[in-house]
């Protein structure tokens, strides 16, 4: 009598650990062994696209904080340009600077979260909290310019919402926050936002550091990363990946350099890119891109000190006017009232914008008809491209592999479901 | 008659509560203390609500879990399942018989204390095997699986260790195995420093063998969610867990025993009250290695379960091995000095 062996299917996720949000991986086994690997997306779909197209084009922003919810300014940037090109508007200098300051804390902020959850995914557990005392430091710089941690809603056509402010708010005392604990947070909170990031990415570098003492030369974590999920140049161009991934593969492309947009043309800073295309040399690229998003901040924190100046245009056809002239001028109240209303009608036209967001390229596809709402917003979202090349790289990897390997696609479903 | 019953049965019933009540005692305030240090190390704080200090947080945790229903999943072995977590947690405590506490103070002084040893250790992990089997579970089955091989590669290494210590010490008894590390020396007499490297091949052997990070593969937090143990909830579970940490124990202990010179003082005879022995060494002794425990939990990633097994076979059986070689020319030519236990 012969007995047919058959490979068994296991179930991993949605609500797994390591599926990172939602993600339903129908995994066929072999023992530990991976023969193939079938990605289920769509637990996160909430129609943003859709959505978009039934509002006012400013009232949309808000939702692009919400896709990739670990990089929600870049978001904004790939939205907000994508109006801006068919409306044939620029935002200001010092708009333009401080969203590339913006864009790069996202990318710090985006990358921490990143390396706390693929050390834990590998059982690391010290990093991640490491991460995340850094990351609530740059959360409080979201708070200060638009008063929410996250989903900030900062950037608009035109510039930004506000100017940064010129007072850190400080920590009040708590029962976690009290004695010389408080006293080292509010140090660098003495003075305005600037101040605060100066201090920030003058020690910034050293915590890089912490987290790459704790893994880079770790024995087990590169027993763990190196040669696992090898992704040829290729194969990484023939799957769409950009970001980290691509770069991870060892081919230079990143669009603050090979198509700059706001300010990235005027500040220094190298592109690190990787050799073996493995899970290892990826956490070194991003490794490495945190401390170059630290340079950028750096630059862009001198530049701001030096050039005051407006953040929004004078344009009142898209942007608002103050509240003082509201007041006062008959004119700026009409236009308060068809801003807050209606919006502004974008000329009929198509454009497509991306920027470099934290885990790659993120654009905006953006239809107009003429109306005041977009005929069709399609965003192009990284880590869809990234999580479709799933069976193709991880079969014949082990269950344990596979874990790796979601980490290193830093996927997060946001944006992979829209 | 009476009295031959209360010689019999009484005291010794007495004896073992004596010894497993403390000890579960010591795992209820372990998991607080290993909380805290994590804790500590990750720059937050650990519990600090229940009781002061959140002293009392481990025995909330517990109360809590006995009130918890226990779920048996569906298809799932019934008795089995029920019997798995006893199968664990009972060879956790009987190990404890053999251990001396000082030279006085040992439940049963077995002249094979050794072999009884591996032999309750060993079982231990049938109650994996069978937890993760009898759940009908796949994650608990690869748990299973994954616990097996890697006891299969660590028992070879753990037991050769062993055999090292046996050719020192020339006794399979553990007050004789402590005996035979006393001198004039005091730390320097200890068979950790003849049998380096077999101690630290033994200490992350019995890493290994109770499964914790970094070899904590059979529970595979972020893979396997927590393997064998997936489907336990309530009482079952908290008898998976205490057999867990009186394993750790039951290890750092041994490792005082067999390698650091039990009850000894690391200080000469000579220096006065520290240089006396006593049970309180012990204790600092294992407090030491326990806290090993907690601190590789808190800065390792986790082995592939293959690497694990790469380093049972390839790393740590060879250097055993030859290391047992190394030990028996070491005694041979009388180059250690073996104290008066033998």
């Amino acid at each position: 009598m012969t007995q047919e062996i058959r490979n068994y299917t296991m179930n991993f996720g949605p609500q797994h650990p390591a599926a990172h949000g939602v993600l339903r991986l129908v995994l066929e086994m072999d023992g530990e062994t991976v023969v193939r690997a079938d990605p289920h997306v769509g637990l996160l779909h909430r129609g943003s696209e859709k959505l978009a197209e039934s509002k006012p084009f400013n009232q949309s922003i808000g939702y692009m904080d919400r896709l990739d919810y670990m990089s929600m300014m870049c978001n904004e940037h790939a939205y907000v340009l994508a109006i801006e090109t068919l409306l044939g508007i620029e935002a200001p200098a010092r708009a333009q600077y401080i969203r590339t300051m913006f864009d790069e804390i996202t990318r710090i902020l985006n990358h921490l979260l990143w390396i706390g959850t693929h050390g834990l995914d590998l059982g690391a557990m010290a990093v991640f909290l490491y991460a995340f005392r850094e990351r609530e430091e740059l959360m409080d710089c979201y708070e200060a310019v638009s008063g929410a941690r996250m989903h900030a809603n900062y950037y608009r056509p035109g510039g930004v919402y506000r100017d940064l402010p010129a007072q850190m708010p400080q920590h009040r005392e708590s029962p976690w926050h009290k004695g010389n604990d408080l006293k080292r947070l509010n140090s660098w909170r003495e003075g305005s936002l600037l101040d605060f990031l100066d201090a920030f990415t003058a020690d910034f570098p050293s915590k890089v550091g912490e987290y790459e003492e704790l893994l880079t030369g770790n024995r087990i974590w590169k027993q763990r990363t190196v040669g696992i999920g090898v992704i040829s140049p290729e194969l990484a161009q023939q799957w769409g990946m950009t970001g980290a991934m691509l770069r991870g593969s060892g081919v230079e492309w990143d669009l603050r350099k090979k198509q700059p947009y706001a300010k990235y043309a005027e500040v220094d800073f190298d592109i690190p890119v990787g050799v073996n295309g493995d899970c290892y040399d990826r956490y070194l690229v991003r490794m490495e891109e945190m401390r170059q998003s630290n340079r950028i901040i750096r630059q862009c924190v001198q530049w701001l000190r030096a050039n005051p100046g407006p953040v929004m245009l004078k344009n009142f056809k898209v942007a608002p006017p103050s509240r003082v002239e509201m007041k006062e001028d008959m004119e700026a109240m009409i236009h308060h009232f068809k801003l807050f209303s209606e919006g502004y009608c974008v000329p009929a036209g198509e454009t497509y914008r991306a920027v470099e967001a934290p885990k790659g390229e993120f654009g905006c596809y953006l239809v107009s008809d003429g109306a005041n709402k977009p005929f069709r917003v399609h965003l192009r979202a990284p880590g869809f491209a990234h999580l479709s090349s799933m069976d193709t790289v991880v079969r014949g990897h082990m269950l344990a592999d596979v874990v790796a390997m979601i980490g290193t696609y830093d996927l997060v479903f946001g944006d992979v479901d829209r | 008659m009476l009295d031959q019953l209360i010689q019999q049965l009484v005291w010794p019933i007495v004896y073992i509560l004596c010894i497993t009540l403390p000890l579960i005692v010591a795992v209820a305030m372990f998991v607080f203390w290993e909380r805290k240090v994590i804790g500590w190390m990750h720059v937050r704080m650990g519990p600090n609500k229940i009781g002061p200090f959140g002293l009392l947080q481990a025995f909330a945790d517990t109360i809590k879990l006995l009130l918890k229903e226990v779920i048996l999943p569906t298809n799932a072995s019934r008795f089995l399942y029920y019997l798995a977590p006893l199968l664990t947690l009972i060879p956790a405590l009987a190990a404890w018989a053999v251990i001396p506490f000082s030279s006085r103070m040992v439940l049963s002084n077995a002249n094979a204390g050794v072999l009884y040893l591996l032999a309750m250790t060993s079982m231990g992990v049938y109650g994996i095997i069978l937890a993760g089997w009898a759940s009908n579970s796949r994650y608990a089955l690869l748990g299973a699986m994954r616990s097996a091989a890697q006891v299969i590669s660590y028992e070879l290494a753990m037991g050769l260790c062993l055999v090292c210590v046996l050719v020192l010490a020339g006794s399979l008894n553990l007050t004789d195995i402590v005996n035979a590390q006393a001198g004039s020396k005091g730390l320097f007499d200890w068979f950790w420093l003849p049998l380096l490297p077999v101690f630290v091949i033994y200490f992350i052997s019995g890493v290994a063998e109770t499964n914790r990070a970094p070899f904590d593969v059979a529970e595979g937090e972020s893979e396997i969610v927590a393997g064998f143990h997936v489907e336990y909830s309530g009482s079952a579970f908290a008898i998976f867990f205490l057999a867990e940490y009186a394993n750790m124990i039951l290890v750092s202990f041994l490792a005082s025993i067999l390698f650091m010179g039990g009850w000894l003082s690391p200080f000469p005879a000579t220096w006065g009250f520290i240089g006396h022995g006593g049970v309180l060494w012990l204790f600092i002794k294992a407090f030491v290695f326990s806290f090993m425990f907690l601190w590789f939990r808190a800065s390792f990633p986790r082995y592939r379960y293959d690497q694990i097994m790469r380093l049972g076979w390839k790393v740590f059986i060879p250097i055993a091995i030859v290391w047992v070689l190394v030990a028996g020319c070491l005694k041979y030519f009388g180059l250690v000095s073996i104290g008066p236990g033998v």
